[in-house]
């Protein structure tokens, strides 16, 4: 690819969606956008760098999405799943037991896998939850993979890949070679287009946020960026989850590391002792 | 150390089970059907079984169903390893004993995740 066209395409998807891509990640532009230039009857990456420098608002879209769709597992990691049912959850239902409702935000969601995996957990959690409204939300900048979330279709592969068996026998049914989540976890889960570099008021207010292996992508003014328009969703007592590989030090002084709870982050106001969490431990 | 019976009538998904198991730090052994891995559980019970379902001499289920009634044959963490899909086989294998169940075709990374799900890894 020449130099130009490859600082064409990096501008194009920073300012689209703050995704960094450097001259060694160069073989991504070929693996992903390769395919988008073939369903446009395009010869390949030159052929699209030359069409998209006149392209209209959907090939730049598309090219954006090929770029940003990022691979999810059910239960990911586990760890924060486990910490969320012990101790994220048993705090928000004492903390919020007087309004009964609380919303959680899958941010940058992919195809659904995480925001799933959380709906499963309040579903086997029922019996604490009568009377309560727990909210999940979903967003993505890629609307191929939000339909696909929202269709709940999943390969052989991604349901092995962190999915006990006990929780594909009891949610999933068998569609063809591909395997369905039901429909009762899929109506848990509210699905919505969104850029994380946008305004986020319209989304409303989340306790809990996973915004899971997304900053990683990001240059360090993004991500910085990125957590304060978080941390203005979220109430004093709200709880961020990062990936493994993530942390708010040296970012943003919006959050503050949970002490011994590794990858969740409290919101931080400056002056008070900040959140802690106890329940369940 | 942890020890994996590979129980597989084919000698290649032996092979590759064994090297994904080696490298996940497991000592292993291997049957053809389930009256060789039951008798090798007789001798020695291992601390997982990963295990085919379709096989000539004895089957995996009903491999399964001796072993649970083995003295310390509730010890080993059993993981079905088979082309059987649907849930009908994935039901009658949980209800007969099975802690895990792996759809093949398979590789290395669903193998650790299935292993690290039931506390293996």
């Amino acid at each position: 690819m020449r130099p130009e066209d490859f600082d064409f395409i990096a501008k194009v998807l920073k300012d689209r969606s703050g995704l960094v891509i450097t001259p060694d990640k160069a073989y991504l532009l070929e693996s992903r956008l390769t395919p988008v230039a073939r369903k446009r009857g395009l010869k390949g990456l030159d052929e699209l760098m030359a069409s998209l420098r006149s392209a209209g608002e959907d090939l730049l879209r598309e090219v954006t999405e090929a770029m940003t769709t990022n691979e999810s597992f059910f239960f990911r990691d586990m760890k924060p799943f486990d910490q969320f049912r012990t101790i994220v959850l048993p705090h928000m239902l004492q903390a919020r037991a007087a309004r009964k409702s609380f919303r959680i935000w899958s941010a940058a969601c992919s195809s659904g896998q995480e925001a799933y995996s959380l709906a499963m957990i309040l579903k086997e959690e029922a019996a604490k939850l009568a009377g309560w409204k727990i909210e999940i939300v979903g967003t993505d900048i890629s609307q191929e993979v939000l339909e696909k979330a929202k269709a709940g279709l999943y390969s052989q592969f991604e349901v092995q890949r962190g999915l006990p068996i006990q929780l594909l026998v009891k949610y999933f049914k068998k569609n063809n070679e591909m395997w369905q989540i039901d429909p009762a976890i899929r109506a848990m889960v509210q699905y919505r287009e969104y850029n994380l570099l946008h305004d986020v008021k319209p989304l409303g207010q989340f306790d809990v946020v996973f915004c899971r292996n997304v900053l990683i992508y990001f240059d360090q003014p993004t991500k910085t960026r990125v957590l304060d328009n978080v941390s203005r969703l979220m109430p004093d007592d709200g709880f961020l989850y990062l990936g493994g590989a993530e942390t708010v030090l040296g970012i943003s002084d919006k959050f503050r590391p949970i002490p011994d709870q590794r990858g969740i982050y409290g919101v931080n106001r400056g002056g008070s002792a900040g959140p802690s969490l106890t329940a369940g431990r | 150390m942890k020890s994996c019976l590979i129980v597989d009538d084919s000698k290649v998904i032996r092979m590759v089970a064994k090297k994904i198991l080696n490298e996940l730090s497991f000592s292993t052994a291997e049957a053809e059907d389930g009256r060789q891995a039951l008798d090798h559980c007789r001798n020695a019970m291992p601390d997982a079984v990963l295990l085919d379902w379709n096989m000539p001499v004895m089957n995996g289920i009903d491999f399964l169903r001796e072993l649970r009634k083995l003295p310390g044959g509730d010890h080993p963490v059993v993981v079905f390893c088979t082309t059987e899909n649907d849930i009908e086989h994935i039901q009658e294998a949980i209800t007969a004993g099975a802690n895990e169940y792996i759809m093949k075709p398979f590789d290395s990374e669903i193998l650790q995740a299935k292993f690290s799900q039931v506390g293996l890894l």
